[in-house]
């Protein structure tokens, strides 16, 4: 048997878990989708609000993720591909910069919660913001936190299958014949970068357009 | 027909799936499909008792116009809990968890779902899920409807929401998993040969359901999680008081819930394909149409779920739209009336058991679907909503359509899964009984509904309680058809005579292996029909004579 069919017939009983992985992601757009409909039927409701609110978020903070989660997908995608060619050495250390990233993303993104705290931007306390919108302000800050913290506890999820990967490429138990985990888990983080891309202009540049 | 005792006797200590270990741990650890599914069916059952309680105690309750044994919370909280464990606890679950988990590897030719590790995973949540409830109503349950609607269960109601709303987020993880394993089974582990126009509608039916699954019930999960965060900070977007949007809500569970309804229908719609063909002895008439109309239902089922909406403050051209697309789900709805009638004509017909069931199916499911027509005109639903005419016709659907459908497959399947055959007659008693309480019970509810009685109250005007009393007694009776199968189906588990690989002289693939099947699901590789269903009812005619 040929190497390529071979790997022809690996890719063919493997492939139940990647359907199974994309049929999961279909359901995870579903999931946020009915975020960004609350999202936008609330904001329809309140646009002057939503503008307003949304230029107190820490949109340099907001930036840098982005920046991050982005080079993240890139990374993750190299060390997916580099273990399909071989390159082992290659893969673990694109793995363990995703994963680096994906702890700056969170630890950025927990230093801004504080802050938001601390600025009073949390909708259900003592909230900063106040005049006559100040009900659509707070449901701003509602979606915010409500979108923000599902996404981040995606991210948690995808940090962990990373660590598990990078354990698994560096101990030998994922190889080149043996590397659909790492290219499902890259396929999960790359859907969670996207809600990303979705998430930074609607909630961090309402009025900055 | 059910020449059931010449079969013969196969050595009991023939290897099969329920001889592959006998203790607590292996079922507890288990990945094959069909245990799996002997797991889901032992846990709805246990669910359906517990809601049927819950309604037993409504309908007592409801003897009198008067309180009789109870006050106005205790029945809020037990038509919240018949209502919250029916429909995600016991229907929800039922045919596809059961039946599906059993069937679909074996009607395709498989050794297994394509995941059997998730599908395992998949019955933990919904046990997780299912001690979240249990919890919720044991620390005094839920009085908000099984809706769950805003501002009732985040400002008002001081009773376990939260639980509630948990153990039903928990649980929809559980019909997702499920939903995806069965979605991949059909398209990556169909035997060679086995296309898609060769399948039994069953599995159509099965993955149309999947669809749905995958694709709603994130939309329910998300729904819950922000009315939580709302009921447990005080305050979101549902909230009036800052300008948010009650209604918002309403749109956002029942793009969920009324897909629901075909998630618990269209499963039954496929058992019902299964058994008419088989007892009828004729191929199913319009195959194709059938899985079209399956697809359809499907597919015209997203776009529907204005109409429990109407008189809730939606605009009236939301309404329309909403209205005209509910009839349009009637279309595909009737097809597949028609075509089980004309699969029966001119059928050599026998009137076994799972037959009874499914012809009963029919019926009820033909009178639930005409009366949802009647609430899908904006007019008339003005008037209607809110009564006992929608209740009565829910519990057609839902009920008479999938609760008989899924006792005609536990039946027509029982001889595959246990390998023994139930009791016929008392089955048929059953049958028989579980028809005429099921219509006592619910059809003076229609008439009730039309004399203005509104849903959810627990005393009534006294001018309504004769249609009460019948519906009471009604209840009593369909009790009694629902304890029959657990008492005849348990003792035909060790009693009942040997089933032999194919009691029925059916046509699927499931039926070409032993009872009960052997772990692998098949000993040697089953054989692919030319096409589905193939029966011949003029020979089978010419052999009776």
């Amino acid at each position: 048997m040929s190497a390529n069919a071979e790997l022809a017939g690996r890719r063919a009983n493997d492939s139940e878990s990647e359907v199974g992985l994309w049929v999961f992601l279909a359901s995870e757009v579903m999931f946020f989708g009915l975020l960004f409909y609350g999202y936008t039927i609330t904001r329809m409701a309140h646009p002057q609000a939503f503008a307003i609110a949304s230029a107190h978020t820490d949109v340099l903070l907001g930036s840098i993720n982005a920046l991050v989660i982005f080079t993240s997908s890139l990374t993750v995608a190299l060390a997916a591909r580099s273990l399909r060619i071989g390159a082992q050495r290659a893969s673990v250390w694109l793995l363990a910069a995703t994963l680096a990233l994906g702890v700056l993303f969170l630890a950025i993104k927990c230093y801004e919660y504080y802050s938001d705290i601390d600025k009073h931007l949390v909708p259900w306390g003592d909230f900063a913001l106040h005049g006559p919108l100040a009900g659509g302000e707070r449901m701003f800050f509602f979606m915010y936190f409500v979108m923000t913290g599902a996404h981040a506890i995606h991210l948690t999820v995808g940090l962990g299958l990373l660590a598990f990967m990078l354990a698994g490429v560096a101990r030998g138990v994922y190889t080149q014949k043996n590397s659909e985990a790492v290219e499902l888990t890259a396929l999960y983080w790359a859907v969670v970068d996207t809600v990303w891309i979705f998430l930074y202009p609607v909630l961090y540049l309402v009025h900055r357009s | 027909m059910s020449t059931v005792t010449a079969e013969p006797a196969l050595p009991e200590t023939e290897s099969n799936y329920l001889a592959n270990g006998y203790s607590l741990w292996s079922w507890l650890t288990t990945t094959d499909h069909k245990r799996i599914a002997i797991l889901y069916a032992v846990t709805i059952t246990a669910f359906f008792f517990i809601g049927g309680a819950a309604a037993t105690l409504m309908r007592l309750e409801l003897i009198s116009p008067t309180p009789l044994i109870m006050g106005a919370e205790t029945y809020n909280k037990l038509f919240t809990a018949h209502g919250v464990i029916m429909v995600w606890f016991f229907l929800i679950p039922s045919i596809p968890a059961t039946l599906g988990n059993f069937l679909i590897p074996m009607m395709v030719g498989a050794k297994d779902v394509a995941l059997p590790r998730v599908n395992l995973l998949s019955w933990y949540t919904f046990i997780l899920g299912g001690a979240f409830v249990i919890v919720a109503l044991i620390s005094g349950g839920i009085d908000t409807g099984w809706t769950f609607y805003i501002p009732l269960s985040t400002r008002y109601s001081e009773t376990q929401v939260v639980y509630g709303v948990i153990g039903v987020f928990v649980t929809g993880f559980s019909s997702i998993l499920t939903g995806l394993n069965f979605i991949v089974t059909v398209h990556r582990l169909r035997a060679p040969g086995l296309t898609w126009f060769k399948l039994p509608l069953f599995v159509w039916a099965i993955y149309a359901t999947s669809i749905i699954l995958v694709l709603a019930t994130p939309v329910l999960a998300m729904t819950l999680v922000l009315l939580a965060v709302q009921r447990v900070f005080g305050l979101g977007i549902f909230d009036a008081a800052l300008g948010g949007d009650p209604v918002l809500f309403q749109h956002m569970f029942w793009f969920y819930s009324h897909p629901a309804v075909y998630i618990m229908v269209l499963p039954a719609m496929g058992v019902a394909s299964e058994v008419i063909t088989c007892f009828a002895r004729k191929p199913v008439f319009g195959y194709r149409t059938m899985a079209y109309a399956i697809a359809a239902i499907a597919a015209f089922g997203f776009m529907v779920w204005g109409h429990h909406m109407f008189v809730a403050g939606q605009s009236l051209y939301a309404s329309l739209v909403f209205s005209f697309l509910s009839y349009v789900v009637a279309i595909p709805s009737a097809i597949k009336v028609f075509n089980w009638t004309a699969t029966l004509y001119k059928g050599s017909i026998t009137f076994e058991a799972p037959m009874l069931y499914a012809l009963g199916f029919v019926g009820l499911f033909l009178i639930g679907g005409l009366t949802g027509l009647y609430l899908a005109s904006l007019a008339l639903d003005a008037n209607l909503s809110d009564t006992y005419f929608v209740v009565a016709h829910f519990h057609y659907i839902m009920v008479g359509g999938s609760v008989m459908a899924y006792f005609a497959g536990i039946h027509f399947w029982w001889p595959k899964i246990t390998g023994r055959m139930y009791p016929e007659s008392w089955s048929r008693l059953a049958a028989i009984v579980i028809f005429i309480g099921f219509n006592l019970t619910f059809f003076p509810q229609f008439i009730l509904g039309l004399e203005g009685m509104p849903r959810r109250y627990f005393e009534y005007a006294p001018q309504f309680q004769f249609l009460n009393i019948l519906s009471s007694a009604g209840a009593s009776i369909l009790a009694a058809g629902y304890v029959l199968p657990v008492l005849y189906l348990t003792w035909s588990i060790r009693h009942g005579s040997r089933a032999g690989g194919n009691p029925w002289g059916a046509k699927g693939l499931e039926w070409q292996t032993r009872s009960p099947p052997p772990v692998e699901n098949f000993d040697v590789p089953p054989k692919i029909p030319q096409r589905p269903y193939d029966y011949d009812p003029q020979a089978e005619e010419a052999q009776r004579q």
